[in-house]
C-alpha cells in the first residue's frame, strides 16, 4: 500500500484497465451503432461505421417500436407499472412482516416462520413454476379474479417469490433498533401500528432501498416468471418477453433485433447513471447480508 | 409492557366485520355452486372476495380490546405476505414434489406412478449430457468468475486514475438480463466473431454452431456478465483488510506476492465463501443465456449410444422444454425436483467445506 509505486507500473495497470474496460463495452458499442445500419450494412461490415445514421435509426426504433409483437410503450408501461407495484408492496408488507417477526423472535411460531423463510431461498424456481400456474388457473377460476395474464397476478407472484429476502435482510437490520425507542413511544401513548409506521418504518429507509435495489433489479430483468403467467402472446407483456417475442419472429434482421436490444437496455443504463453508487452499494450489501 | 387501550370503535368494528363476512360468505357460497355473481354487469366474486376479507381485518383492527390488539396487529402484519408466499412458494412445491410421482399433465392427475418419473430420467441420455455439462459449467464458472472478478478487484483498488468509472465500467453488463444479453452475444458470436475467424483461417462457421465452442461461447458470456458483480464483492473485502496489518508486511520487508497470498487472501475468506456460494448458485440456475444464446442446441454425435441434439443444454433450461415445450410435465417436475435435491445439496456442502477452510486460515 504505502510503498513507492513505479511510475511504469502504474501505467501498465491503467493500460491494462483501458483494455478490459473496451472489452466489457465493446458489446454495448456493437449495439448501438448497428442499431444504425441496415441489415446489409451490418451484414458487409458489422465492426465499422459504414452507413450509420441517425435517419436509419429512428428508421428501425420506429419499426421495432410500432411492430405488434413488441409494442414497446406497451411492454415498458406493463414492466414499470409491475415492477413500482411489486416494489411498493414488498417494501410494506415486507416491512411489517419482518418486524412482528424480528420482535417476536423468542416465540416459538416466529421462529418457525423465519426458518421456513431461510430455507425456502434455495428452492430454484424451476420445482414450484409448474404447479404455480396450475394453481393460479385453478385458484383464480374458482374465485372469479383472473391470476393469469393480469398484472395483480404476478404482482402477487413478486410478493410471494421476493418476501423470504426481503424479511431475511430487514430482519438483520431491525434488530439493530433498540426495542427501548417502541417502549418509549408506547409510553406516549402510540398504538402498535402508529409505533411501526410512525417510528421503526422511516428508520428502516436505508435497508429498504437495498432490498428495493435487489428486487428492483431481478423483477425488472425477469424471464421465466412472467413468460410463465404471461405467456408469449398475452394481453400483458414485460420487457424481457416482449423481447422473445419479437425475436422469436423476426430471425436474423439483426437492426431489429439490436434496435429492440438497445431500447431495453436504454432505461436501465440510465437509472444506473442516477443511482450508481446507491445501487452498487445495494448489490454488495444484498449478497454481504445474503 | 402496559399497551394503551387501542383506537377502538365498536360501531364501525361491527360494520366492518359483518359486512366482511357477508360479503366473503356470499363470494364463497358462488365460488362453490360455480356460480358468478353479477352485479352492475360484470362478475363480482373475485371484488366481494378480496373487499370482505379487507373488511374482516379492518373491523378487527377497530375492535376494543386492550389485551389482544396487539396480537391481531401481529395477525394483520403478517398475513398479506405470509398468504402470498403460502400460495406462491409453500402449496405449489408441495403439489409439485407430489405431482412428480403421478402422470400429471399440467392440469389433472390420471394415475400415480411411483417412481416411474424417477427411473425414466436416468435411462434418457439427453439428461445425463444436460447433467454432466451443468457441473462442468459451474465447475468451469465458479473458477473463471472468482479468478477474474478477484483480479479485477485488484487492479481496482491499485492507485490508479479514474477507478470509478472502470468500477462502474465493469459492473455495467451486470444491469442488463440474460435474455437481452444472450441475444447481443449472439449477434456478436454469430456476425463479428465469425468475420474474425473466416480472415485468419478460413474457418467460416460460428462459434454457436458447434457443441464445444457453443459451450465456450456460454462461459465467456457468463463470465462477461457476472464478474463485474463478483468484483465489487472483493473490492469491499479487500477494503476492509486493516492498513496497519499491510504496513506491518511492508515494513517486514514482504514481497507483493507474498502480501497477497500470506494475507490478503486469508483476510477475505469470509467474501471468498459469499462469492463462490453466488456463483456456484447462479450457475447452476442460469436459464436465460442459455435460452437465447444457443437455445440448448448442439449435436453429439454418440453419447451413451444415442444421437443427441441437445448439446449446451443446461439442467434448467431441459427441465423448462420438458414441461413447456414437450408438455410432459409430471416427467418435468419430477426433473425439478431432482435439480432442487442436488441444488440444496451441493450448496450446503460448499458452504461446509469453504467454511471450514476459513477457521483453518
Amino acid at each position: 500500500m504505502h510503498r513507492k509505486e513505479k511510475s511504469s507500473s502504474v501505467a501498465i495497470r491503467c493500460i491494462i484497465a483501458v483494455l478490459i474496460s473496451i472489452y466489457v463495452l465493446f458489446p454495448f458499442f456493437l449495439v448501438v451503432i448497428n442499431s444504425c445500419k441496415t441489415t446489409q450494412d451490418i451484414t458487409a461490415n458489422p465492426i465499422g461505421f459504414n452507413g450509420v445514421g441517425i435517419g436509419q435509426l429512428i428508421q428501425n426504433l420506429s419499426d421495432v417500436i410500432n411492430n405488434t409483437h413488441f409494442l414497446f410503450w406497451q411492454a415498458f408501461g406493463f414492466s414499470v407499472l409491475i415492477t413500482v407495484l411489486s416494489l411498493v408492496l414488498l417494501a410494506v408488507f415486507g416491512g411489517m412482516a419482518a418486524w412482528v417477526i424480528c420482535r417476536n423472535n423468542r416465540k416459538k411460531w416466529s421462529m418457525v416462520i423465519y426458518f421456513i423463510f431461510i430455507a425456502s431461498m434455495i428452492i430454484p424456481f424451476q420445482v414450484v413454476m409448474l404447479p404455480l400456474i396450475s394453481t393460479f388457473r385453478d385458484v383464480g377460476k374458482f374465485v372469479g379474479i383472473p391470476m393469469l395474464q393480469s398484472v395483480p397476478g404476478i404482482v402477487f407472484a413478486y410478493l410471494g417469490f421476493g418476501g423470504a429476502m426481503t424479511v431475511f435482510i430487514l430482519n438483520g437490520f431491525i434488530k439493530g433498533i433498540p426495542f427501548e425507542l417502541e417502549e418509549a413511544a408506547s409510553i406516549d401513548g402510540c398504538y402498535p401500528e402508529q409505533t411501526f409506521f410512525k417510528i421503526i418504518f422511516p428508520l428502516l429507509t436505508p435497508v429498504i432501498t437495498t432490498i428495493t435495489i435487489l428486487n428492483g433489479m431481478w423483477i425488472w430483468n425477469d424471464y421465466l416468471l412472467p413468460s410463465m403467467m404471461l405467456g408469449q402472446n398475452g394481453a400483458v407483456k414485460t420487457l424481457p418477453v416482449a423481447v422473445q417475442a419479437f425475436v422469436g419472429s423476426y430471425v436474423k434482421q439483426w437492426n431489429m433485433i439490436l434496435a429492440a436490444a438497445l431500447l431495453a437496455i436504454v432505461p436501465m443504463v440510465i437509472v444506473f447513471l442516477v443511482a450508481q453508487k446507491q445501487i452498487m452499494n445495494g448489490m454488495i450489501e444484498g449478497a454481504v447480508k445474503g | 409492557m402496559e399497551y394503551k387501550i387501542s383506537n377502538g370503535n365498536k360501531p364501525l368494528s361491527l360494520v366492518c366485520l359483518i359486512a366482511g363476512v357477508v360479503m366473503l360468505i356470499s363470494a364463497l357460497v358462488c365460488d362453490f355452486a360455480k356460480k358468478s355473481l353479477m352485479l352492475f354487469g360484470s362478475d363480482c366474486r373475485g371484488a366481494f372476495l378480496v373487499l370482505g376479507a379487507v373488511g374482516i381485518f379492518l373491523g378487527l383492527f377497530f375492535f376494543p380490546t386492550e389485551k389482544h390488539h396487539r396480537k391481531i396487529i401481529n395477525i394483520i402484519f403478517l398475513f398479506p405476505l405470509l398468504f402470498a408466499f403460502a400460495v406462491t412458494v409453500i402449496i405449489p412445491l408441495v403439489l409439485g414434489i407430489g405431482y412428480s410421482f403421478t402422470d400429471w399433465d399440467g392440469i389433472r392427475v390420471k394415475n400415480v406412478v411411483g417412481l416411474a418419473n424417477y427411473t425414466k430420467m436416468f435411462t434418457q441420455p439427453s439428461f445425463i449430457w444436460s447433467i454432466l455439462i451443468t457441473f462442468l459449467f459451474v465447475l468451469f464458472n465458479m473458477i473463471l468468475v472468482n479468478l477474474v472478478a478477484f483480479l479485477l478487484a485488484l487492479l481496482c483498488t491499485s492507485k490508479i486514475k479514474g477507478m470509478g468509472f472502470f468500477r462502474a465500467a465493469y459492473f455495467l453488463p451486470n444491469l442488463i438480463g440474460g435474455i437481452v444479453l444472450g441475444y447481443i452475444w449472439q449477434f456478436i458470436f454469430s456476425n463479428v466473431v465469425t468475420k474474425w475467424t473466416t480472415a485468419l483461417s478460413g474457418n467460416q462457421y460460428s462459434m454457436l454452431s458447434d457443441t464445444k465452442t457453443a459451450f465456450i461461447a456460454i462461459i465467456i458470456v457468463y463470465v462477461w456478465q457476472y464478474a463485474g458483480y463478483i468484483m465489487l464483492i472483493y473490492i469491499t473485502g479487500l477494503n476492509m483488510i486493516p492498513l496497519d496489518v499491510l504496513e506491518a508486511a511492508a515494513i517486514d520487508g514482504a514481497s507483493r506476492l507474498q502480501t497477497l497470498f500470506n494475507i490478503k487472501l486469508p483476510m477475505i475468506a469470509s467474501t471468498i465463501t459469499i462469492c463462490t456460494f453466488l456463483t456456484l448458485t447462479s450457475a447452476f440456475k442460469m436459464f436465460d443465456v442459455n435460452l437465447a444464446l444457443t437455445n440448448g442446441t448442439g449435436s453429439i454425435a454418440d453419447f451413451m449410444g444415442s444421437y443427441l441434439t441437445n448439446g449446451t443444454e443446461m439442467l434448467a433450461l431441459n427441465i423448462y422444454s420438458t414441461a413447456v415445450v414437450e408438455n410432459k410435465y409430471a416427467f418435468g417436475e419430477a426433473k425439478a425436483v431432482l435439480f432442487f435435491i442436488i441444488l440444496a445439496i451441493v450448496s450446503i456442502l460448499q458452504v461446509k467445506i469453504t467454511s471450514s477452510k476459513e477457521v483453518e486460515l
